[in-house]
């Protein structure tokens, strides 16, 4: 049976993927927000835009690599992972699908809010 | 001594005498034995003798005994704690019903006069507020107290005292809340306070009571939340590793961890609400460069969060409840851990939705626009889990479970409205209507209440022995069920024919009189139906037989308890190896029973519980535990003088109620805390020694005041939020011709805090080393720089001559000044009282929690320090030179 030390799995881990989510958002938000406020209300958004697609690539690039550390982790045993059993490669599996799920979710998340800025152009 | 430290360790079950033994009706899942790890322990192979078994067994209850008479009340168990907490919620929630029902009378007929419009404002800004603060967040907290220890095998949370303290804060700001309307002095500006309505438009008390009667509240739930947090991580039975924790525990960490997250907005919020209604800080005054909007900022950064945090425990609830009887485990248990802690984050990114019409630009509203759709995926995946779990299992017909398939209904068209709602361009129709106030009681009644009913008809054997009845249960849902959908659906449309929410009455032939007369039929229906759950709670029931233990064939552990239920939580502790231990491992109430697990004796007659490594549930201590004490009842009385009377203004009352408060809590601290243990091993069973002593990160004090200082990090960051809000708002902020607070001073004052941080570290460093006379030196050192940087800190912007009541800007640079001052004073106390711990031989070189604790207060304010000169003075000078 695949043992993996205790050291090796951190619960901080699982905050990874949708903390990038709230950096995306925080800093799109932020963008948009400023760049309004000192453009006037109907300025277009143009720099913001491009901002935030930046931020949206960097996010989707960061949530990705956090995607492959849950996939590396979930697939340690062979065969199917069983993640409802006392082992500790049960858990280290676990970790991981909460990892590779959580991913998903933050991604998905992000490309919404970058839509937002897809559709609308200016800060009216 | 006790006997189990002769038994065999480690010894395994025999196989023949312990073969499996199933209730009937459970799915028989012996064919698929999960597969265990080597070096899992299995309860002692023979019992305890019978007399030694006895004895242990009159040990653990003379230590766990609740005092008796007046004592009672002296009482920190949870069993006890959290009961009084739920009933107080309870009877909060009958209040803010009673008021509920005054509303609806007056709003059956056109032009009434039951209520006048200010006491209607009262009404319904003390409905929302109780609702929200006294029942909905606290039923949380309260509930989780009661049941959390037993789910997780524990004797009791990390921190009994603490709970009890912050149930003592929780009643007696609530009280002070509730009373206020009976003088007709309640705050009336709504539940969410908007300025400048409350601040130069509300003269009086009420909106103070509001601010500081709920600051006192939120301090109790941030105790709570530390307590709850730590409760899951650490104090988890040997062998739960994360996998294998019950859904219930993932779903209070999250939530838990939000309030550390959602409440400091709120908190900083009302204290600049505070200042500015008391001391004319024009936070929120745009005449003197202030922005109401900042408030709707704040408010919502914890007002939306808000929402999933109380949806959170109860869904946590149902998670529990549906796979018992589903007579199954959970269906995708990875997906509900998932959806928890996705809602945890997403639920941070909504607060906007609430601020559609204040004239923020479209990219702001489609961002929390596209957040709120996407929060709503987690959502679903949960109900998609629980939906596959009954169709996969045998669904058993049962009170607890009718209630659920009720909030199903419910909830999810409050979810549907939701994502109506969360549309920005049919908000802007109904926003301020009563279709909102249809939505989210759906959202509130069908995610919370009707789960919480469901937890109570569920868990009440567990508190009290005794079933609940069935027949006056089920009359209850169904009119409560139907009364509830006769009280909100027809307010969909009366919001849509434009019926506005707070206004006290409305005019004849606008058709809303039949909608409006329905809604209140309905809401005495909805009444009638709650009225009866409390009198099946509250009616006698001596005659009643007790409940079978485990009475509905549960898996989780918290149905091992006997009924009813012992003081001292569970008898032994056992090793944990599945989900659903009941289920799946064999002859587990007796062995528990037995006392063949961890700590099933307490010889030094101490309250005690084991702490677990954070991933693995490894055993890593023994932890005393408090006893009995009315330090918590004193402590937040004195504490909540504090806020009382401040609500008044009577300031020099308030200040010397909060001094009495501080010299209670040090005596709490000093006596009730870090004990020095008379060796420094325990054998706790199966023969296992765990250290009776543990400082730095691994100790349970360590992990709290990390978590503190993170709530109390976020309150800050809100506050530097403002004035980078007020920045982004103003074309030159700060405004031309303001001299800040100079660089020199603020500047020196950091200099001087890193020096005394630096000393901090160090003394930590020499008591290790045992150089007790450097230790005194450079604590001392520390005390002194520190008291300096505080006034180097004040002193910056009382030389320029900032008026904080001026400006929105030498307001916040006064605010920010002062909040790292009034750090520093208390990490100097902080120091002192580390000297004086080791003055008296409390704290030794290896005995070192005190000042372990103290150095990462420091590491916070020091942080704290830097971004305070960092902002206020180095932002003027980047701002300068900005295009």
């Amino acid at each position: 049976m695949t043992e993996v030390p205790e050291k090796h799995d951190s619960l901080l881990w699982v905050a990874a993927a949708p903390g990038v989510w709230a950096a995306h958002f925080l800093l799109s938000y932020a963008t948009a927000a400023v760049w309004c406020a000192k453009q006037g209300s109907d300025a277009p958004l143009s720099l913001a835009r491009g901002a935030i697609g930046v931020f949206t690539l960097a996010g989707l690039a960061a949530v990705g690599l956090v995607a492959m550390r849950g996939l590396r982790s979930y697939r340690i045993t062979d065969g199917k992972p069983r993640i409802d059993v006392d082992t500790s490669a049960a858990r280290h599996q676990f970790l991981g699908f909460t990892l590779l799920s959580l991913s998903g979710l933050s991604a998905v998340a992000i490309v919404y809010q970058a839509l937002a800025a897809v559709f609308i152009g200016s800060c009216r | 001594m006790s006997q189990t430290e002769d038994a065999p360790p480690t010894s395994r079950p025999g196989a023949s005498d312990l073969a499996p033994v199933l209730e009937p009706g459970l799915v028989d899942r012996r064919a698929e034995r999960l597969p265990r790890a080597d070096f899992d322990v299995g309860p002692l192979s023979d019992a305890p003798p019978e007399a030694l078994q006895r004895e242990q067994a009159a040990r653990l209850v003379e230590v766990w005994e609740t005092p008796k008479g007046f004592r009672y009340w002296s009482s920190v168990n949870n069993s006890d704690v959290g009961v009084w907490y739920v009933t107080s919620c309870f009877i909060f929630f009958l209040f803010a019903g009673v008021l509920a029902l005054l509303m609806r009378t007056q709003l059956a007929k056109p032009n009434s006069t039951f209520l006048s419009a200010d006491t209607y404002n009262q009404v319904f800004t003390v409905h929302g507020s109780v609702m929200m603060f006294l029942f909905a967040i606290p039923i949380f907290e309260a509930i989780a107290v009661v049941i959390l220890p037993q789910i997780l095998g524990a004797r009791d949370l990390p921190f009994p005292r603490l709970s009890a303290f912050g149930f003592w804060c929780f009643i007696m700001g609530g009280l002070f809340l509730c009373g206020s309307i009976f003088f007709g002095a309640a705050p009336s500006g709504g539940w969410f306070m908007y300025p400048p309505l409350t601040s130069s438009y509300t003269p009086g008390i009420g909106p103070d009571i509001w601010l500081l009667g709920f600051s006192f509240i939120e301090v109790a739930a941030i105790a709570a939340a530390v307590e709850l947090i730590v409760g899951v991580l650490k104090c988890r039975p040997p062998g739960m590793r994360v996998q294998l924790m019950p859904l219930y525990a993932w779903y209070v960490l999250v939530a838990a961890a939000m309030i550390l997250f959602a409440f400091p907005p709120l908190i900083a919020g009302s204290l600049l609400l505070e200042l500015e209604r008391a001391f004319a800080w024009p936070f929120f005054d745009p005449a003197r460069g202030g922005d109401p909007l900042l408030w709707q900022h704040l408010f919502w950064l914890f007002g939306h969060p808000e929402v999933y945090i109380i949806f959170l425990p109860s869904i946590a609830l149902v998670a529990m409840i549906v796979p018992t009887f589903s007579r199954r485990p959970i269906v995708g248990y990875g997906w509900v851990v998932l959806a928890a802690i996705g809602t945890g984050f997403l639920s941070f990114g909504l607060w906007v939705h609430h601020m559609y019409t204040t004239g923020l630009p479209g990219i702001s509203l489609g961002l929390f626009s596209a957040a709120s759709m996407a929060v709503s995926i987690p959502t679903g995946v949960q109900f998609t889990c629980f939906t596959a779990t009954m169709l996969a299992g045998k669904v058993t017909r049962s009170l607890p479970m009718l209630w659920i398939f009720g909030a199903f209904a419910i909830f999810v068209l409050g979810g549907l409205t939701g994502v109506m709602v969360a549309l920005a361009p049919l908000d802007f129709q109904v926003h301020d209507t009563f279709f909102v106030v249809a939505h989210f009681h759906y959202a509130l009644i069908g995610g919370s209440i009707f789960p919480v009913m469901a937890g109570v008809y569920y868990f009440f054997p567990m508190v009290n022995g005794k079933l609940l009845s069935e027949r006056i249960g089920k009359i209850a849902f169904w009119l409560s069920f139907v009364g509830f959908n006769i009280t909100f659906m027809p307010m969909h449309l009366t919001g849509m024919r434009g019926m506005p929410r707070r206004v006290f009455t409305y005019p004849e032939g606008l058709g809303l009189e039949t909608l409006n007369l329905v809604s209140s039929i309905g809401s005495a229906i909805l009444g009638v139906g709650l009225a009866l759950v409390f009198v099946d709670l509250v009616r006698p029931r001596k005659k009643q037989p007790l409940a079978p233990r485990d009475p509905w064939k549960a898996g989780t552990l918290e149905w091992v308890q006997e009924m009813p239920g012992k003081d001292w939580g569970i008898r032994s502790i056992p090793e944990i190896d599945s989900r659903y231990p009941l289920w799946d491992q064999p002859n587990l109430i007796r062995d528990i029973d037995e006392g063949r697990f961890y700590l099933p004796d307490a010889e030094e007659m101490r309250r005690e519980t084991i702490i677990t490594s954070v991933v693995d549930g490894t055993p890593q201590q023994c932890q005393r535990l408090p006893g009995s004490s009315f330090l918590p009842l004193v402590a937040a009385l004195t504490t909540g003088g504090f806020f009382i009377f401040g609500t008044f203004h009577w300031w020099a009352l308030a200040i010397g109620s909060l001094g009495v408060a501080l010299g209670v809590i040090l005596y709490w601290l000093w006596t009730g805390t870090a004990h020095l243990p008379e060796k420094p091993h325990k054998h706790v069973g199966l023969g296992l020694s765990l250290p009776l002593y543990v400082s730095g990160p691994g100790s349970i004090g360590y992990w709290a005041m990390c978590i503190t200082m993170l709530a109390d990090l976020t309150a800050f960051i809100s506050m530097v939020f403002g004035y980078f809000y007020f920045w982004t708002i103003h074309d030159d902020f700060p405004p031309p011709g303001t001299i800040g607070p100079g660089v020199l001073w603020p500047v020196a004052g950091l200099a001087l805090v890193a020096g005394a941080w630096g000393l901090t570290l160090l003394a930590r460093r020499q008591n290790r080393h045992g150089s007790a006379q450097s230790f005194y030196l450079s604590l001392g050192g520390g005390v002194l720089l520190a008291l300096l940087g505080a006034a180097a800190l004040l002193i910056g912007p009382w030389q320029t001559g900032l008026d904080p009541a001026s400006h929105s800007y030498p307001a916040t640079v006064w605010l920010l000044m002062s909040w790292s001052a009034l750090h520093l004073v208390i990490g100097v106390i902080m120091q002192l009282y580390c000297v004086a711990r080791r003055f008296a031989g409390k704290m030794t070189p290896r005995h070192d929690i005190d000042i372990g604790n103290v150095a990462l207060y420091w590491h916070f304010t020091a942080l704290t320090v830097a971004i305070t000169v960092l902002v206020g003075a180095g932002f003027p000078l980047v701002s300068e030179v900005m295009p």
